[in-house]
């Protein structure tokens, strides 16, 4: 009995890990428009708006064009259910949830690159001149942040010895890893990374009509209702994850490791949504500050982190000690 | 075609009645000749235009001492076209077939410009035959051969709030071959509601052309109205036109830096320019009554007399905004990824703006030392010193800096205005009946905007307006050749071209 009562309470525990990041994307998005717009001056649309916007497209008509394949139609259930659940699978409270074993930094990685390549495949689908040029420079943009992606895996697996995040979580919200350089460098890499992977300015801009500079909005320009709805609601959970993989892997204090008590998950819980929030409202005082840049500068930006990653990498091959 | 421009127009008897600037009666071989003499650099192509069994062309030269007008009689319905000597009278030329069915003998381009298919007739103003409708869709761009190329349509349906326009890109990945523009969206046959129309009728239409340039085309139209009458309005009324037009300057090229910013995502500044746009435009409101100052100029004279009090709103405004401007100018110079974008995209070189004979800010951005308020002195700026900056590099950094200086020459100007500011009346009698034909240029924020009337008692027998923007849309074309396909908004917004003034 007792068995069974300490299953379900793991399980709830991994429940509220799935569901928090899918619950709490939308308002992620919302303190992030909000303070934008406040650095602008303005007042900015009300916290809880991107949860109203998905209700209201879920309840729109969904227009599709008359050559829309099956892929054009799938694809936005399927980008947002992987996206789901690669940021399932990040510790963002607790390590060592239940199913915190079946997947790696790795497998969270290929999970994204699944989820841009079908939605790159539906950009290009319905055949429109915006849908390919999004595609093309989404690939673009894929093509440098993926090998610098795959360099913050190596460094932080080298620092750890493991690619499992519970584990590498685990160890490094204790002292033993101390300050180093390569995670400082990865850390540096993980922020340029993210920033493209999640479309924000200087790579992208989010809020623009103009559908000539567009990269993530120009490969979703043609989808409507509910088919928008999930892409909205992907990009949203796609800007917590790596808001949590940031908070996982270079600040993981707080976060509940040992003691498996209510009062301590509950107090992780309260650590995690404050950092969730901080970086929330740290991510438009840089866009603000900086104009977007050239679509053909992406390499620079990107190899940039590229440059930092394999800094780090090399770093931990010189010594284990950076 | 050995003839220079000079010689061709010595020695000839104006047309009695057209003021200031003379008009020619000329013969098919001079009128083709002029077109080579502007192909061979001699002169700028002003404006060319229809009317009932004619066709005029306003040109200017420095052999010349003030603009010409001449006018050749169209009887078969044919004219030798400018256009195949001097490019940038095809669009106009083409404008003129459509409106008038007068075809240019020769022109390098027959397609259709303003009309679209749309109108049920052909010729508006000419034979009014009845045609079908056509597809305005169908329309033949120009082929573009190549390995590699793909096309990108966009428009004329924009997702921002702006006017219709189509552009056809053809690209070959994100590098731009050759974009073709299709305009006539937004025609609302502004030359035919002004035939034989009353003054103040007309006025009005003229004032609702653009709404941006309302009162630079209320300006011109007034002005080429009071030249036609032979009369001139107040002194008062002069400054007082100086001033609005000093202030939508200020307002126009506030909103224009603030959105070629945003179009670099960096919209900081375009929350600055909307902020000090709102206070410029308050003001207005205030001391005229409306924020755009539409129809506050009249015939005659400006249909608000301001009180010391009101313009010392105007003043207590600029002294507000001055300061708040110099930080948006830092703002500007001091962020380096946003110079990274505006710096050397887009550029016009500086024999394509003499050549179009490109005003505004496009021209002065690269090399070309033309301001109609200066270069063709109208009351009030003809005693006024000011500058006029010129900038070479011809790129998006300099246009945004050709308005950013002209900002703070306005601000100087109107001040200047307010100071000196003569006693007296603002109006002056400008209704009757009389003939006469008249021209005036103005400069609007845009560039030289063109007003021709002509006069037939109480009416307006015809009325022609040419914006800036006829010269400067086709130098869009070629500034964004072998750039990036997503810098076109950025290039776009700088020149900010007119649709409406162009369509009309």
């Amino acid at each position: 009995m007792a068995m069974i009562f300490g299953f379900l309470y793991e399980l709830a525990l991994q429940g509220v890990q799935m569901f928090i990041v899918v619950l709490i994307a939308p308002l992620v998005m919302g303190v992030t428009r909000k303070v934008r717009a406040h650095l602008l001056r303005r007042i900015g649309p009300p916290l809880l708006q991107p949860y109203f916007d998905i209700w209201k497209l879920m309840h729109k008509e969904a227009v599709l064009a008359h050559n829309a394949s099956w892929i054009y139609r799938v694809a936005p259930y399927f980008v947002f259910a992987v996206t789901w659940v690669a940021a399932a699978l990040i510790p963002t409270y607790a390590s060592g949830l239940l199913f915190s074993w079946s997947a790696d930094l790795i497998a969270i990685v290929a999970l994204l690159g699944t989820a841009r390549f079908s939605l790159a495949l539906a950009g290009m689908d319905v055949g429109t001149a915006f849908g390919g040029l999004g595609s093309s420079r989404e690939m673009m943009i894929a093509s440098l942040a993926e090998p610098a992606m795959l360099l913050i895996v190596f460094t932080v697996a080298l620092v750890a010895g493991t690619t499992q995040l519970s584990s590498i979580a685990a160890l490094f919200s204790t002292a033993a890893v101390g300050l180093r350089v390569s995670l400082a460098l990865a850390l540096f890499a993980m922020m340029f990374v993210g920033i493209a992977e999640n479309a924000r300015i200087p790579i992208d801009n989010p809020a623009t009509h103009l559908e000539l500079t567009m990269v993530h909005e120009a490969m979703v320009l043609e989808y409507s209702g509910r088919h928008l709805a999930m892409i909205e609601a992907a990009a949203q959970v796609k800007l917590v994850l790596y808001f949590s993989l940031i908070i996982c892997l270079f600040v993981p204090f707080g976060m509940a490791t040992g003691e498996r008590s209510l009062a301590a998950f509950a107090f992780a819980m309260a650590v995690y949504l404050a950092k969730l929030f901080v970086l929330a409202a740290l991510l438009p005082v840089g866009e603000t500050a900086l104009a977007k840049m050239r679509v053909f500068r992406y390499p620079v930006f990107l190899g940039g982190a590229f440059a930092a990653g394999a800094l780090a990498v090399f770093l931990l091959f010189v010594s284990r000690g950076f | 075609m050995s003839e220079t421009l000079q010689t061709l127009l010595q020695g000839r008897t104006a047309i009695a009645g057209h003021r200031p600037w003379p008009r020619y009666e000329i013969d098919a071989a001079t009128w083709d000749a002029l077109g080579a003499a502007l192909a061979a650099g001699e002169g700028t192509l002003l404006g060319l235009w229809g009317d009932e069994g004619l066709v005029h062309m306003a040109l200017s030269a420095p052999t010349l001492p003030t603009p010409a007008i001449v006018t050749l009689a169209v009887p078969d319905g044919t004219f030798p076209s400018v256009g195949k000597h001097h490019p940038p009278a095809i669009r106009l030329e083409r404008a003129v077939c459509d409106l008038y069915g007068y075809a240019a003998a020769g022109a390098p381009d027959a397609r259709k410009w303003l009309d679209h298919g749309a109108w049920g007739i052909t010729a508006p103003l000419g034979s009014r035959a009845p045609a079908p409708l056509a597809d305005p869709v169908a329309y033949d761009f120009s082929p573009v051969h190549g390995e590699g190329l793909h096309q990108i349509p966009v428009g004329p349906v924009h997702a921002g709030i702006i006017e219709p326009g189509h552009f056809r890109f053809t690209a070959n990945g994100e590098i731009i071959a050759r974009l073709e523009e299709r305009l006539g969206y937004v025609h609302k046959g502004i030359d035919s509601l002004t035939t034989g129309c009353d003054i103040d009728r007309a006025a009005r239409l003229v004032a609702r052309v653009s709404g941006d340039s309302t009162v630079a085309a209320s300006f011109a139209f007034a002005r080429a109205l009071e030249s036609a009458r032979g009369i001139s309005a107040p002194p008062r009324a002069v400054a007082l036109r100086g001033i609005m037009a000093e202030l939508e300057r200020i307002a126009n090229h506030l909103g224009d830096i603030g959105a070629v910013c945003n179009d670099a995502a960096f919209a900081l500044i375009l929350a600055y320019c909307g902020i000090l746009r709102e206070k410029v435009l308050a003001a207005c409101d205030r001391v005229f009554g409306h924020r755009l100052m539409m129809d506050k100029i009249v015939p005659g004279g400006v249909a608000h007399d301001p009180s010391p009090a009101e313009l010392g709103v105007i003043l207590a405004m600029l002294d507000d905004i001055a300061p708040l401007f110099a930080d948006v100018v830092e703002e500007y110079d001091d962020t380096p990824s946003l110079q990274d974008r505006t710096c050397a995209t887009g550029v016009v070189t500086p024999d394509l703006v003499v050549k179009w004979g490109a005003g505004g800010h496009v021209g002065r951005a690269s090399g070309r030392d033309f301001d109609a308020r200066r270069n063709l002195a109208y009351a009030p700026y003809d005693d006024l010193g000011f500058l006029v900056p010129v900038f070479m590099a011809g790129d998006v950094d300099a246009r945004v800096r050709v308005r950013i200086r002209e900002v703070e020459a306005s601000m100087e100007m109107i001040r200047m205005l307010i100071d000196s500011l003569p006693d007296g009346p603002v109006r002056t009698q400008a209704t009757g009946a009389s003939a006469g034909e008249g021209v005036a240029v103005t400069e609007a924020f845009r560039g030289d905007l063109l007003v021709w009337l002509r006069l037939d008692g109480s009416r307006v027998a015809r009325c022609h307006i040419r914006d800036a923007s006829w010269f400067q849309w086709p130098l869009l074309e070629a500034s964004i050749e072998n750039n990036i396909v997503a810098d076109f908004p950025l290039c776009n917004k700088s020149f900010n071209c007119s649709y409406s003034g162009h369509d009309l």
